[in-house]
C-alpha cells in the first residue's frame, strides 16, 4: 500500500510539474514546427492514401452504392478519415528509435521531467499547424458532404471529441510501446512498418470496415485499431448510433489505459537497458 | 579550505555490458541471424572514490578506460551492474527530479540546444523544466552571457553558430539551473586554444562562485592541469590512482623541465654536456633534469649559456599519461575510498 501511495504521489508530482512546464513546452514546440514548416507540410502531404482510395471508390460507386456507401458517403468517409488521421497521428516511433540508437535520448533523460511528457508537448504543439493544413479539407467536406456529418447532434459531437482525444492518446502510447522496442532491438522501425500495414487494413484507413470480408471486419472492430480511426470517423459521419458510439468510447478509453500501461512498462524496462551510445 | 561533505560517493561501482560479437563477412552475417554470440565486457570494475563539495577533479585514463561510462552512471543515464553510487544524496539511476536539478552532464560531442531555434529558446524550455524562477533565470543568463562573452548569439539559430559559440551557449543551458555537481566530458573538444582557455576560466569561475563539485574528463591535458588539483586515473575500468596531480607527476616523471630561450645560437653538444636535451630549435631548448640536480643545473646554465629567459616546469601531463599507460600499471597511490581526498589535495 505504501509503495502504491509513493508511486501515486510521485505520479501526481510529475503531472503537476508537467502542467506547469506545458505552456512553455508547447510554445517552444510550435516555434520548432514553424522553423521546419516547409519540411512539415511536405511530410503531411505524404499522407495521401485516403485521396487515392477516394478516387477509386468514387468511381466504383458511380454505378450504384457499395453496401451502405454511395459516392457522397465515400467523400465524407475519406475526407473525414484524412482529417482525423492528420490530427491524431504522431511520429514518435521514428524519434524514439533514432534517439535511442544515437544516444541523444540522454539529454531528455537528464531533464527533471519525464521525457514522454516532453514528447507529448512537442507533438501537440504541431496541432495548430496541422489544423491550418486540414482547414481547406474540412471546408470541402462540409461543402460536398455536410449532410452526412452527424456531429450536429451535440451528444454525438461530445463523443466525437472524446474519441479524438482517445485516438490521439491511443496512437501516442502505441508509438511509445513500439518506439521503446528500440531499447531491445537494433531498430523498432521494422516492427512499426508491420504495425502500419495492420493499421491500414484494420482501422478502416484504406477500406471502410464494413466493406471488408465479414470475419476480418469482426476482428478489426474488436481490435484497438478500430478505436484509432474507424470509431471516431464512423461516429463523425453517422455510421454508429449514439448507443454504439458511447459503448465504443468506453472501449476506446479502456484500450488507452491498457496501452498506456503496456507502453510505460516497456519504456521503464527499456530505460534500464539504455546504453547511451555516443560520447 | 575544508570539503568535509562528499557530494559524490562511489563504492565498488561496476558496469558490465553484454555485446554481440560477429566476424566480418557474409557467412558470419547469415550465421548471426540464427545465433548471436555475446560476451560480457567489464567497462567499470569495482571503482570507489569520493568527491567533496567545491572540488575540481580530473578523471583520466586511456580511450575505453571507462570514464564516460562512469560519468553516465553518476548522472543516472546508466544503471550500475553492481556497487553503490550517491550524488548529492541521491541514487542517480532513479533519476529523481530533485537529483536532476542538482547535476549537469556536459558532453562535448553531444548537444542539448534545439538545433533550429536560438539558444534563448532552449533556455526558456530549461527554465520551465527546472522550475527556475524567472528573475533567477534571467540573472543567471545575464551573468553567464557576460562571463562567456556571447551577447547576441543567444538569439541566433543554433545551427548558424560556430562550434566554439555553440559550446559556450551549451554551457549556459547546462548551468542555468545552477547545478551543484558538474560532470564534464570533454567540454573543450574541437575548440581552439584561446577558446579552451576561456572555457577553463569559466569553469573555474563557476566552481568558485557556486562551490560546485567538478569531475572533468578531457584529452586536453592542459584542461586538467589548469583546473584540477586532484586526479582520478582509471584503466580497464579500475582505479589506478586517486590523489594530488603534482604527486602523480612526480611519481611517474620525477624529472623537471628546464625551458631556455637563448640570445645566440650554440652547439647542441654544449647543452648535452649539461643535461638531457628534449628539444632544441630556433634558440629555444628544453632540458630534462633530475630534481636533485636542478639547483646545480640552473646555476650552470646561467653561468655558462647566453640565457634570455628560463623556466622550470613539471613534465607535461600528456607525457606522464603516456608513461603511465605504456608499461605495467604503477603501484597506485591508492586511497581509502571512504576518505575524501580533497583536503589532502589542498584544493581551492
Amino acid at each position: 500500500m505504501n509503495a502504491v501511495g509513493t508511486s501515486l504521489t510521485s505520479l501526481l508530482g510529475e503531472a503537476r510539474r508537467a502542467a506547469r512546464a506545458y505552456p512553455t513546452l508547447l510554445r517552444v514546440g510550435l516555434s520548432e514546427v514553424v522553423a521546419y514548416r516547409a519540411e512539415f507540410v511536405v511530410w503531411i502531404l505524404t499522407t495521401n492514401m485516403p485521396f487515392v482510395m477516394l478516387a477509386i471508390w468514387h468511381a466504383v460507386a458511380s454505378d450504384g452504392p457499395v453496401g451502405r456507401f454511395g459516392q457522397k458517403d465515400f467523400i465524407a468517409y475519406y475526407l473525414g478519415g484524412w482529417v482525423i488521421r492528420l490530427l491524431t497521428s504522431t511520429w514518435l516511433v521514428w524519434e524514439l528509435s533514432m534517439e535511442i540508437r544515437a544516444g541523444t535520448l540522454s539529454a531528455r533523460l537528464l531533464r527533471p521531467l519525464h521525457p514522454l511528457f516532453a514528447f507529448s508537448a512537442q507533438h501537440l504543439a504541431a496541432l495548430p499547424m496541422r489544423l491550418l493544413i486540414v482547414t481547406p479539407v474540412v471546408a470541402a467536406l462540409v461543402w460536398l458532404a455536410g449532410d452526412r456529418l452527424a456531429i450536429r447532434d451535440p451528444r454525438i459531437l461530445l463523443i466525437f471529441l472524446g474519441a479524438m482525444v482517445g485516438a490521439w492518446l491511443l496512437i501516442f502510447f502505441v508509438m511509445v510501446l513500439l518506439g521503446s522496442l528500440s531499447f531491445f532491438l537494433e531498430s523498432a522501425v521494422g516492427v512499426f512498418e508491420v504495425w502500419l500495414a495492420l493499421f491500414a487494413v484494420m482501422s478502416g484507413y484504406l477500406v471502410p470496415l464494413e466493406l471488408l470480408p465479414a470475419w476480418v471486419g469482426r476482428i478489426a472492430r474488436l481490435s484497438p485499431f478500430d478505436s484509432m480511426l474507424a470509431f471516431p470517423l464512423e461516429t463523425l459521419i453517422g455510421l454508429r448510433s449514439l448507443g454504439t458510439a458511447l459503448r465504443d468510447l468506453l472501449t476506446q478509453w479502456a484500450y488507452v489505459a491498457v496501452l498506456a500501461a503496456a507502453g510505460l512498462s516497456v519504456w521503464r524496462r527499456g530505460v534500464r537497458r539504455y546504453v547511451a551510445f555516443g560520447g | 579550505m575544508s570539503y568535509a561533505w562528499p557530494v559524490v560517493e562511489v563504492l565498488e561501482l561496476t558496469k558490465t555490458f553484454r555485446v554481440h560479437r560477429r566476424a566480418p563477412g557474409v557467412r558470419a552475417a547469415f550465421g548471426s541471424v540464427f545465433h548471436r554470440p555475446t560476451e560480457s565486457v567489464n567497462a567499470v570494475q569495482g571503482l570507489s572514490f569520493r568527491i567533496g563539495e567545491g572540488e575540481r577533479v580530473g578523471f583520466l585514463g586511456p580511450n575505453g578506460a571507462g570514464k564516460t561510462t562512469t560519468l553516465k552512471m553518476l548522472s543516472g543515464l546508466l544503471h550500475p551492474t553492481a556497487g553503490r553510487v550517491t550524488v548529492a544524496g541521491y541514487v542517480p539511476f532513479r533519476r529523481d527530479p530533485a537529483f536532476l536539478k542538482q547535476i549537469t552532464l556536459v558532453m562535448g560531442q553531444k548537444q542539448q540546444l534545439l538545433w533550429d531555434l536560438p539558444p534563448a529558446e532552449t533556455y526558456a524550455m530549461n527554465r520551465a523544466l527546472y522550475e527556475i524562477p524567472r528573475a533567477q533565470a534571467e540573472e543567471t543568463i545575464r551573468e553567464l552571457v557576460a562571463v562567456l562573452e556571447i551577447g547576441d548569439l543567444v538569439n541566433k539559430p543554433t545551427r548558424q553558430l560556430s562550434l566554439g559559440e555553440r559550446m559556450k551557449c551549451e554551457l549556459v543551458a547546462a548551468l542555468l539551473h545552477r547545478p551543484r555537481v558538474l560532470f564534464l566530458d570533454e567540454p573543450t573538444i574541437g575548440l581552439d586554444v584561446s577558446m579552451q582557455a576561456k572555457m577553463r576560466a569559466f569553469i573555474r569561475h563557476y566552481n568558485e562562485r557556486f562551490r560546485a563539485a567538478v569531475l572533468l574528463t578531457s584529452h586536453y591535458m592542459d584542461d586538467v592541469t589548469a583546473l584540477c588539483p586532484r586526479v582520478i586515473v582509471i584503466d580497464h575500468g579500475k582505479l589506478i590512482y586517486d590523489g594530488d596531480l603534482k604527486v602523480l607527476v612526480r611519481q611517474i616523471r620525477p624529472d623537471k623541465r628546464l625551458t631556455l630561450r637563448l640570445s645566440t645560437l650554440i652547439e647542441r653538444a654544449a647543452l648535452e654536456k649539461i643535461a638531457t636535451v628534449i628539444s632544441y630549435e630556433g634558440g629555444q631548448a628544453v632540458l630534462s633534469v633530475p630534481p636533485e640536480r636542478l639547483n646545480v643545473t640552473v646555476q650552470t646554465v646561467l653561468a655558462t649559456l647566453p640565457v634570455m629567459d628560463l623556466a622550470v616546469e613539471d613534465p607535461p601531463l600528456e607525457e606522464v599519461m603516456r608513461e603511465m599507460f605504456k608499461g605495467p600499471v604503477p603501484a597506485a597511490e591508492s586511497v581509502d575510498p571512504t576518505s575524501t581526498r580533497a583536503d589532502e589535495a589542498g584544493v581551492g
